[in-house]
C-alpha cells in the first residue's frame, strides 16, 4: 500500500474541509425547501438572486472578520468593532447631510474618508491600551464597545440621520461589472491582507506574537508594534463595515448599527479554524465563515423559522459546525459508531504552528 | 483581583448614593412644593433608543415648561435598575407626582409600594407594568398597540380589491415583524390578524421579525421577495422595517406602493415623507407627543381628582394625500 495520503485523505484532512462542508450543507437545506434558490436572472443590468444577496450582505462582517482574524491571531480580541461601525456610520452620515452639496461624490468620498481616518484612530487607540498599557485585550475593547455607542449616539443626537447621497448608497447597493460593489470591496481588503501578510513576513511575525509574545520579543520581532498595527488595522475594517452598513439603509441608527456583529464576526473567525489561543490563522477560512454567517442569515426566512425560534437555530446550527471542526468530538463520535472510516492520525488538536496558507 | 472589584464597585455605590443623598438634601430646602402652588414632576425615561423616543422626551419637557410644571427628568439608559434608583430618588425629594415608562414589565412592586407609601400618585406613560396591584399607580397614558393593529387591518379588508396587485384574486401579505416578544410586536400582530379575518381573500403568507430596524426589515424583505413572485402587500410593524422593505422591493425592480402595497404602524418623519411620496400606502399613528396629555393627567392627580385608570393617546391615521398636508409642521 502506498504511504503517501491519497487526494481523497487530502481533501477530509483539509483544514478548510468543515466549514465548506458546512457551507455547502446549509444551501442544500435552502435548495430543499426552496428549489428556485440558486436562480440568478439579470435584474436592471446586474444579477439578482439569493447568492447574490447573501454575498452582499455578507461583506460587512466579512470586512469586520478580517481585521478580527489577525487581532485573534496575536491571541487577542476587539469587542469595540460594532461600536467602531456606529461611529464610523454616524460620522460620515453626519458630514454628508451637514455637507454643502448633500448629493455630490465629491461629499461622499470626504465624508467616508474622515471617517475612516476616525476609526483608525479609534483602532490606534484600542492598540495603545493593549500594547503599551498591557491592558487585556477583552476589557481594553470593552471600553470602547460599550462607550462608543455613546459617541455615535451623540454625533447623532440619537436621531435615525437619513442620508440623499447616490454615490454613498452604491457602496452597499451598487453594481460593478454586474457584481455587488459591496462584495467586490470585501474581497479587495480580504486580498490586500492576503497579500500582506503571506507575501510578506508580517503573516509570520503576527503569528509569532500570537504564540509567545515575550519569545518573539527577545527573538528580535517588534511585538509592541505589531500588536498596535492589527488593532488599528481592525478598527479601520469595522469602519468599512460600518459604512457599508449605513449605506445599505440610506441611514445610521446608532442604537441599532453593527450590534453584535463583533460576536458574528468572532465566530466568522472561529468557524474558519482560526484558533481563539492566537498563533496559526487563515483568512481563507475567515472569508468562508463570513459567507455562512450570511447564509445562516437567510436561511432563517427563507425556510420560514419562526421569530422566536431564530436564536435556537442558530445556536443548534453553530454548536453543530464547532463539534464538526473538533478533531476530539469527531473521534468520540466514531468511535461510538464502531471504527473509523478514515484513518486517523492523533485526535489531539493540532499545536498552533506558524506559516499556514492565506 | 476580586478584592480590588469589590472596592470599585463599593466606591462607586458609595458616590451614586452620596449623589442621591446631595440631590435630596439641596431639594428638602430648596422645594416650595405645593406651598408656592408648582407641581413637581419626576419623570424617569426609558432612554433614547428611537427618533420616537426622542419626540417623546421633548415633547413632555416642552410641555412642562409651557404649563409652569417643574420637571426632573432622567434617562435610565434602558436599564430598570437605573429606573428604580431614580423614582427612589424622586421620592426622598417628595415631589408631588411622579411619572415614568418602565423599560420592563415586571418587578416594579416594591418601588411602587415605597411610593404609595410616601402619598405621591405615579402615572405610567406609553407602557405598561405587569402588577396586580392596580392601586399602585393612578392611571397609564398610552397607545393601545391592539387597536394599532387593527386600524391597519381595517385599512386592508376596506381596500383589499385594490391591493391584489397581481390580479390572481388572494391579497398575499408578508409581515415583518418587530423585536420578538416585545409588547407592539405581539400586540400590532394580534389586532391585524383579527381584523383581516374577516375576508378569506387575505392570507399573510410570511412571517418574520425585522427587529424594528431598517437593515433588518431590509434582509428579511430581500429574502421574501427571492422565495415568493406573488407577495400583494407588506405590513411592517414599524415605519424603519417599512423602509428597508422600500430599498429591498426597489432593488427586486419592483415599485414600492404600486407593485406591493405597504402599511406601516408610527408615523415619524422618514416614514411620512415615504408616504407622501406614495412608496407607503397607509402609517397608523403611534403618537409620541404625550406632554400635553400627560401634564393634564399630572394636575388632576395632584389636585386629588379622579382619572380614568386607562387613558388612550390621541392618534390617527394617514393616507398619502393626509400625509402631504401635515408633513411640513410633523416635529418627529
Amino acid at each position: 500500500m502506498p504511504e503517501s495520503p491519497t487526494l481523497v485523505q487530502r481533501v477530509v484532512r483539509h483544514q478548510l474541509m468543515w466549514p465548506v462542508l458546512a457551507l455547502v450543507a446549509l444551501l442544500v437545506v435552502n435548495v430543499v425547501a426552496t428549489p428556485t434558490f440558486f436562480n440568478i436572472r439579470m435584474q436592471d443590468g446586474h444579477l439578482y438572486g439569493n447568492l447574490v444577496d447573501i454575498v452582499r450582505n455578507s461583506a460587512p462582517v466579512m470586512l469586520v472578520a478580517l481585521g478580527m482574524t489577525l487581532v485573534i491571531a496575536t491571541r487577542g480580541i476587539d469587542l469595540s468593532v460594532g461600536a467602531i461601525a456606529a461611529i464610523a456610520a454616524a460620522v460620515a452620515c453626519t458630514r454628508i447631510v451637514g455637507a454643502a452639496d448633500e448629493g455630490a461624490a465629491t461629499t461622499a468620498i470626504m465624508a467616508c474618508t474622515y471617517a475612516l481616518v476616525v476609526c483608525l484612530l479609534l483602532g490606534a487607540w484600542n492598540g495603545f491600551l493593549v500594547s503599551v498599557l498591557g491592558i487585556q485585550p477583552i476589557i481594553a475593547t470593552l471600553i470602547l464597545m460599550v462607550a462608543g455607542r455613546g459617541i455615535s449616539m451623540a454625533i447623532t443626537d440619537g436621531q435615525i440621520t437619513t442620508v440623499n447621497n447616490s454615490w454613498f448608497s452604491d457602496l452597499a447597493s451598487g453594481f460593478v461589472l454586474t457584481l455587488p460593489l459591496a462584495f467586490l470591496v470585501a474581497v479587495g481588503v480580504f486580498l490586500l491582507t492576503a497579500l500582506l501578510t503571506r507575501r510578506t513576513a508580517l503573516g509570520m511575525l503576527i503569528e509569532a506574537v500570537g504564540i509567545n509574545p515575550e519569545a518573539s520579543r527577545l527573538a528580535g520581532v517588534r511585538s509592541r508594534t505589531i500588536i498596535w498595527t492589527v488593532y488599528a488595522f481592525a478598527g479601520l475594517c469595522a469602519g468599512i463595515a460600518g459604512l457599508v452598513i449605513a449605506a445599505n439603509t440610506n441611514s445610521v441608527n446608532a442604537n441599532s448599527l453593527g450590534l453584535w456583529i463583533e460576536l458574528d464576526a468572532i465566530l466568522a473567525v472561529v468557524i474558519g479554524g482560526t484558533s481563539l489561543a492566537g498563533g496559526r490563522f487563515s483568512l481563507t477560512g475567515t472569508f468562508i465563515g463570513a459567507l455562512f454567517i450570511a447564509t445562516l442569515a437567510r436561511t432563517i426566512p427563507n425556510i420560514g423559522i419562526p421569530s422566536e425560534l431564530n436564536y435556537l437555530f442558530k445556536a443548534v446550527v453553530v454548536i453543530a459546525v464547532c463539534l464538526l471542526q473538533s478533531p476530539k468530538a469527531r473521534a468520540v463520535f466514531r468511535s461510538r459508531r464502531g471504527g473509523p472510516t478514515v484513518p486517523t492520525g492523533p485526535a489531539a488538536p493540532v499545536p498552533a504552528k506558524a506559516g499556514s496558507v492565506a | 483581583m476580586l478584592k480590588k472589584t469589590l472596592i470599585a464597585a463599593s466606591a462607586i455605590s458609595l458616590s451614586a448614593f452620596a449623589l442621591t443623598a446631595c440631590g435630596g438634601d439641596s431639594d428638602a430646602d430648596s422645594k416650595g412644593g405645593d406651598s408656592d402652588g408648582k407641581i413637581t414632576m419626576g419623570f424617569a425615561q426609558v432612554g433614547a433608543e428611537s427618533g420616537w423616543r426622542t419626540a417623546n422626551t421633548k415633547s413632555i419637557q416642552e410641555t412642562a415648561e409651557a404649563e409652569g410644571i417643574d420637571l426632573k427628568f432622567t434617562d435610565a439608559q434602558g436599564k430598570q435598575e437605573n429606573q428604580i434608583q431614580a423614582i427612589r430618588s424622586y421620592i426622598q425629594q417628595k415631589v408631588d407626582v411622579i411619572a415614568f415608562s418602565p423599560v420592563v414589565e415586571t418587578g416594579w412592586d416594591a418601588v411602587l409600594q415605597e411610593a404609595k407609601a410616601a402619598n405621591i400618585p405615579v402615572i405610567l406613560t406609553d407602557r405598561a407594568v405587569d402588577s396586580e396591584d392596580t392601586s399602585l399607580y393612578k392611571s397609564f397614558l398610552g397607545s393601545d398597540f391592539v387597536v394599532e393593529g387593527e386600524r391597519a387591518g381595517d385599512w386592508l379588508v376596506e381596500n383589499a380589491a385594490d391591493s391584489d396587485t397581481n390580479g390572481d384574486g388572494k391579497v398575499n401579505v408578508v409581515q415583518l415583524e418587530g423585536t420578538t416578544g416585545a409588547a407592539p410586536a405581539i400586540d400590532r400582530a394580534e389586532g391585524f390578524a383579527e381584523k383581516i379575518a374577516a375576508d378569506p381573500t387575505i392570507e399573510v403568507t410570511a412571517s418574520q421579525t425585522g427587529d424594528f430596524t431598517r437593515d433588518g426589515g431590509k434582509q428579511v424583505m430581500e429574502s421574501f421577495l427571492q422565495s415568493d413572485d406573488t407577495i400583494d402587500v407588506v405590513y411592517a410593524h414599524n415605519d424603519d422595517m417599512g423602509l428597508g422593505a422600500i430599498e429591498a422591493i426597489e432593488a427586486a425592480g419592483k415599485k414600492p406602493g404600486e407593485d406591493i402595497k405597504i402599511i406601516t404602524v408610527d408615523a415619524v418623519k422618514d416614514g411620512m415623507t415615504a408616504l407622501s411620496e406614495g412608496k407607503i400606502n397607509f402609517i397608523v399613528e403611534c403618537n409620541p407627543l404625550l406632554g400635553p396629555q400627560l401634564m393634564d393627567l399630572a394636575k388632576k392627580v395632584v389636585d386629588g381628582e379622579e382619572v380614568e385608570a386607562r387613558v388612550l393617546t390621541e392618534e390617527g391615521t394617514f393616507t398619502p394625500e393626509q400625509a402631504k398636508e401635515v408633513l411640513a409642521d410633523r416635529q418627529y
